[in-house]
């Protein structure tokens, strides 16, 4: 028998019981609808933390004193004296692999201008920390290398400090405040950054040579970070090795020693918050996948009612000559029909879904192909997985008992 | 002398029912030529049931020889005996069997879907005038709901029809009719027969038995009866008899 014969059949038993199949359907295309939601929220979230950190400077690369033990009772890096001067100037002359390097020393203290005073974090770096950051300049110039030799009391305030302590709207360039009771000179204004990913304020710092900071605010010698740059983005993992390298040398460490210092670049962040969110996303994709999963169980249920109350016309149409594989065929092509029907309106319904939470929660999504091949190859599956057994019960019935059946 | 459609000897049909045997055929023998109209009778019990489910290929004989257009049927498979049924047999069920929702002729182009040899375009034009032999060429998209029970029965006939067997095998076909439209039924059957088609019908209503031209009686499983009848009544003769109907 024609297989065209038998799609012909599957389909007009389809259409006789709309209702019925659609109500079957419903949860192969809730199921499937899930599935491209879900992975397209999973997908987007990556994208957008992806991009945020993008902006913060793809191919920084961070030095912190301390080993990176990355347990939850992991100590803070910034006590611990192991990193120095000597350590950033050692990894300036011979590192190949970076184009901005900055020490990094910061502390929290007030910032005060007559009556106004805010409590901010002061970073003390070389002029190369903005290009490192990624930072523009909203008004005034950084300051000079000059200035960091000599330990100038200059300083650049990001938007947040300068709302909080100069509310008036007034120039800030030129104007003295004082950190922590010792006066700066302010000489900049940073342009606003916002938020970043991880929800801190980016625009709430001061910035100063770190030599001042060292000496003025901190009185410390050593180091609580060294910031860099690698040259590109496909740089920043042998740089990092590079990094670790000198930093083991300098340190004398024994082969034996693990290091006391921990660098990272930022795409070793990346993939950190990705394979968070990764999780969610499988998680999700766990519970549509589930939802499909009964959509089939569905599917089997209705089709064994199908069989059985179609009996008398299995018997009929055994005894007018239908062999058992028509039979198993007629009704294995109806499940998968209801269960691809059923998908094809699910990525309907996903990608509406998706449309609707992008433009109407202002949640980033995007719609990956795979998601869509995917759940539709499992519907086509599940089609036939549920459909087989009352299928084949179907053709297995003997056409004396089924035409006798009432 | 024309051609045996059936050649039956010494069947026997027996079910294992726990620890019983039940012995349903003991051992039957006889057959039809082409353009016979036989009636098998016999009461509930008697193995007239057996015998049409053997007859029309959906049961084995336990022993015997059964063959149908010089096709021996014991041994085949589940498949070849399908096959069977599309290409040699029309089946009439006293519960007509359509498929609910369907046209009529869909319902007649069934038996040649299960046909690879037979096109669309084929199939379409043998159910036409399939239809159109048992007086509904009118109907051809009416649903059974949308018909008469005789309608209905006619529309299986012409199911039957479709596939050119070489008998007709009908169980209890007038049993869901009233008087006057089972005269009609058994008339369209003796103008089929006229035109050369084999006929066997299984019935426990003697009457009908008057319209065929033999009648073989089966009890507990062995045939008491076989003769040719001499005096076959006319169907459309009888239906002339009835009171009128007014409406």
């Amino acid at each position: 028998m024609r297989l065209l014969n038998l799609l012909k059949i599957a389909f007009k038993a389809i259409v006789l019981n709309k209702t019925r199949t659609l109500l079957t359907m419903l949860g192969i295309i809730i199921g499937v609808a899930s599935v491209i939601a879900m992975l397209a929220i999973g997908e987007g979230s990556k994208e957008s933390i992806r991009t945020t950190i993008s902006s913060m400077g793809s191919n920084m690369i961070t030095v912190r004193p301390g080993a990176d033990d990355r347990g939850p009772a992991r100590g803070s890096g910034g006590n611990v004296q192991t990193l120095t001067l000597k350590d950033y100037q050692k990894i300036k002359e011979e590192t190949s692999l970076l184009s901005y390097m900055t020490p990094v020393v910061n502390g929290g203290g007030q910032v005060i201008n007559g009556s106004n005073n805010w409590p901010s974090t002061i970073y003390g770096v070389n002029p190369e920390y903005l290009d490192i950051k990624v930072v523009g300049l909203q008004s005034g110039s950084m300051f000079t290398d000059a200035e960091v030799s000599s330990a100038s009391k200059v300083a650049l305030i990001g938007q947040t400090v300068v709302e909080n302590v100069f509310p008036d709207g007034e120039d800030p360039v030129g104007k003295m405040i004082r950190f922590n009771n010792i006066p700066f000179k302010v000489i900049g204004v940073l342009e606003e950054k916002g938020e970043n990913t991880f929800g801190q304020d980016q625009d709430d710092v001061v910035i100063a040579p770190y030599t001042t900071v060292q000496k003025r605010i901190l009185a410390i010698d050593y180091l609580n970070q060294i910031m860099a740059s690698a040259i590109s983005e496909d740089d920043a993992p042998e740089a990092v090795t590079q990094v670790t390298n000198i930093l083991r040398s300098q340190h004398q460490l024994l082969d034996s020693e693990d290091d006391d210092f921990t660098v990272r670049s930022m795409e070793e962040l990346i993939s950190t918050f990705s394979s968070t969110s990764e999780m969610l996303t499988i998680l999700l994709v766990a519970v549509a996948g589930i939802s499909l999963l009964i959509g089939g169980i569905g599917i089997m249920n209705i089709m064994y009612v199908s069989v059985k109350e179609r009996t008398k016309e299995i018997g009929l149409r055994m005894a007018v000559g239908a062999k058992g594989a028509d039979i198993l065929m007629q009704f294995l092509i109806e499940a998968i029909l209801i269960s691809i029907t059923g998908g094809l309106l699910g990525v309907i319904l996903g990608l509406s879904a998706t449309v609707f939470i992008e433009n109407f929660l202002n949640w980033p999504t995007s719609v990956a192909l795979y998601s869509i091949v995917i759940s539709f190859a499992v519907c086509a599956i599940t089609g036939i997985f549920f459909g087989w057994y009352p299928a084949r019960k179907a053709s297995a019935l003997d056409p004396i008992t089924a035409l006798r059946y009432e | 002398m024309s051609k045996e459609i059936i050649k039956i000897e010494n069947l026997k049909r027996e079910f294992t029912m726990g620890t019983e045997t039940v012995h349903a055929l003991k051992g039957i023998s006889y057959s039809i030529k082409e353009g016979e109209f036989v009636t098998i009778m016999g009461s509930s019990g008697s193995g007239k049931s057996t015998m049409l489910n053997i007859l029309g290929c959906l049961d084995q004989p336990t022993s015997g020889n059964y063959e149908i257009d010089s096709v021996k049927v014991k041994d085949l498979s589940r498949n070849e005996l399908a096959t069977i049924r599309n290409e040699k047999i029309g089946f009439i069920f006293q519960s007509y069997n359509l498929l609910a929702r369907t046209s009529a002729i869909e319902n007649v182009e069934l038996p040649l879907l299960y046909n690879s040899k037979v096109s669309t375009e084929e199939r379409r034009e043998r159910a036409i005038k399939a239809l159109q032999m048992v007086g509904l060429g009118e109907r051809l998209d009416h649903t059974p709901s949308q018909l008469s029970g005789g309608q209905q029965q006619r529309v299986a006939i012409a199911r039957s029809l479709v596939n050119n067997p070489v008998m007709i095998l009908a169980d209890e076909a007038t049993g869901n009719l009233d008087t006057r439209t089972s005269y009609e039924i058994m008339s369209l059957f003796q103008e089929l027969n006229k035109k050369g088609i084999t006929i066997t019908f299984v019935t426990h209503e003697p009457d009908i038995a008057t319209f065929s031209n033999r009648t073989i009686v089966l009890k507990d499983g062995h045939i008491i009866q076989d003769y040719k009848n001499t005096n076959i009544h006319s169907a459309a003769a009888e239906l002339a008899k009835l009171p009128k109907e007014d409406h």
